[in-house]
């Protein structure tokens, strides 16, 4: 269950990160409908959406299947992506996300994709912000790998395998308010650390 | 609208990870709908899931690249053309949220309402296949009280017109009670209009005396 984070600690996989990279990547396909950098993109992301699909219980086939259909959506999609909306990595994995509800749970996706977001992010991100991006997620990298076990359980539990509060309750053999009250401490944490960077 | 009372954190949470049932997940996106500070809570907590994916091991893929599915859609695009598409969260329509509008229509005096006790009807609304827990409109009788109830897992309750108050406090349209489990409590509508809500849970609905029992089947068709 904590093996997410524990690989994190011991020795992180080289993360998909490098955001600058990945999101002029994403533009060229964009632009040019390049196919070179869709190649490089589906190296670099396929394998972990099958990854975070095989956590949340997909079979194998299944998993690649929607790892294949959410790089094609980023295929189709690039040119709605613009750097505003975050990092490329966020943007992907939302795809993944707003997938995996779709078509693993087949359930209507309530939550759409923050593309439809309406807060104004700053127009033209200077360099210094782009920075801060990337040392934002680094720090919430940092922040996960630090959480007390039982913290890192419930966060890991509701985001990487998809459990709801009831399911992770039952999953952990614990009452559902003491299941709620890890998520707020383990919240209260990761907050702070992205206020700092402010 | 001033929302006061907002979703747990713990909610939002699970919402932003996008591992809520059905029912809540529909109460949040009403409530996130009409209020800019929860939605902004939710993009931050979406850097957990971010970071998370960040760090999973990769899984070899069997199959590469789908070019031949790319070039089959770049004959027949429809999401290029997707730029303007209206976005979902956009200002509440009259007193129906953007995203329940969908399912149950604009207006809620066009509700085709259920009697269940005297100054109390509901609408069921309809879930995916499949999909466990309870979501539905409640509309009670101005001073009226919902029959005291205790239910499996959370509650959801996002109020879209007039007003309710239990032991908990007064909520207003856009307010979102998030109950616990096995709080027992019995709502009493404003007494000047009345109460129109949205109630989701994640298990059945028990009523708590041996009357209101008998309306039980009525909870569970």
């Amino acid at each position: 269950m904590l093996r997410v984070l524990e690989a994190g600690r011991a020795r992180r996989p080289p993360a998909v990160n490098a955001p600058r990279t990945m999101a002029d990547l994403l533009q060229r396909v964009a632009a040019n409908g390049d196919v070179e950098a869709f190649r490089a993109l589906f190296e670099a992301y396929a394998p972990r959406v099958k990854s975070y699909m095989l956590r949340q219980g997909a079979d194998p086939a299944t998993a690649e299947e929607l790892a294949q259909e959410t790089l094609l959506a980023v295929w189709r999609k690039a040119a709605l992506y613009s750097d505003e909306k975050g990092s490329a990595t966020t943007w992907i994995f939302t795809i993944a996300r707003n997938l995996r509800i779709d078509r693993l749970r087949k359930e209507v996706v309530w939550q759409p994709l923050p593309e439809n977001n309406d807060e104004q992010p700053s127009p033209d991100p200077a360099p210094d912000e782009e920075l801060s991006e990337r040392e934002r997620g680094e720090r919430v990298r940092a922040m996960l790998a630090e959480l007390p076990p039982d913290q890192a359980a419930v966060v890991t539990l509701a985001f990487v395998e998809g459990l709801s509060h009831g399911q992770i309750a039952a999953r952990l053999g614990l009452p559902l308010g003491t299941v709620k009250s890890r998520m707020r401490l383990a919240y209260q944490k990761i907050r702070d650390a992205l206020e700092d960077l402010r | 609208m001033t929302i006061t009372h907002h979703p747990d954190i713990s909610t939002l949470m699970c919402c932003s990870a996008g591992s809520q049932p059905e029912a809540c997940a529909a109460v949040i996106a009403s409530h996130l709908a009409c209020c800019p500070q929860c939605r902004a809570e939710v993009r931050r907590m979406q850097k957990i899931g971010v970071a998370l994916f960040d760090m999973l091991e990769p899984s070899a893929m069997s199959e590469s690249a789908p070019i031949i599915a790319m070039r089959a859609c770049e004959q027949d695009n429809p999401d290029a053309a997707e730029g303007a598409r209206v976005p979902c969260l956009k200002a509440c329509k009259g007193d129906v949220p953007a995203p329940l509008a969908a399912l149950i229509g604009e207006r809620l005096d066009d509700i085709p309402w259920r009697w269940i006790s005297p100054g109390v009807w509901t609408f069921q609304v309809p879930l995916s296949k499949g999909c466990s827990g309870d979501l539905r409109l409640f509309k009670i009788a101005p001073g009226k009280a919902l029959p005291e109830h205790e239910h499996e897992g959370s509650e959801l309750t996002l109020i879209l017109r007039g007003s309710y108050s239990d032991a908990l406090g007064t909520y207003q349209p856009g307010d979102v009670a998030d109950i616990d489990e096995g709080i027992a409590h019995g709502p009493v509508a404003c007494p000047m209009k009345g109460c129109i809500c949205l109630t989701a849970t994640e298990g059945k609905i028990r009523f708590k005396n041996w009357l209101t029992r008998l309306l039980q089947p009525l909870f569970s068709r």
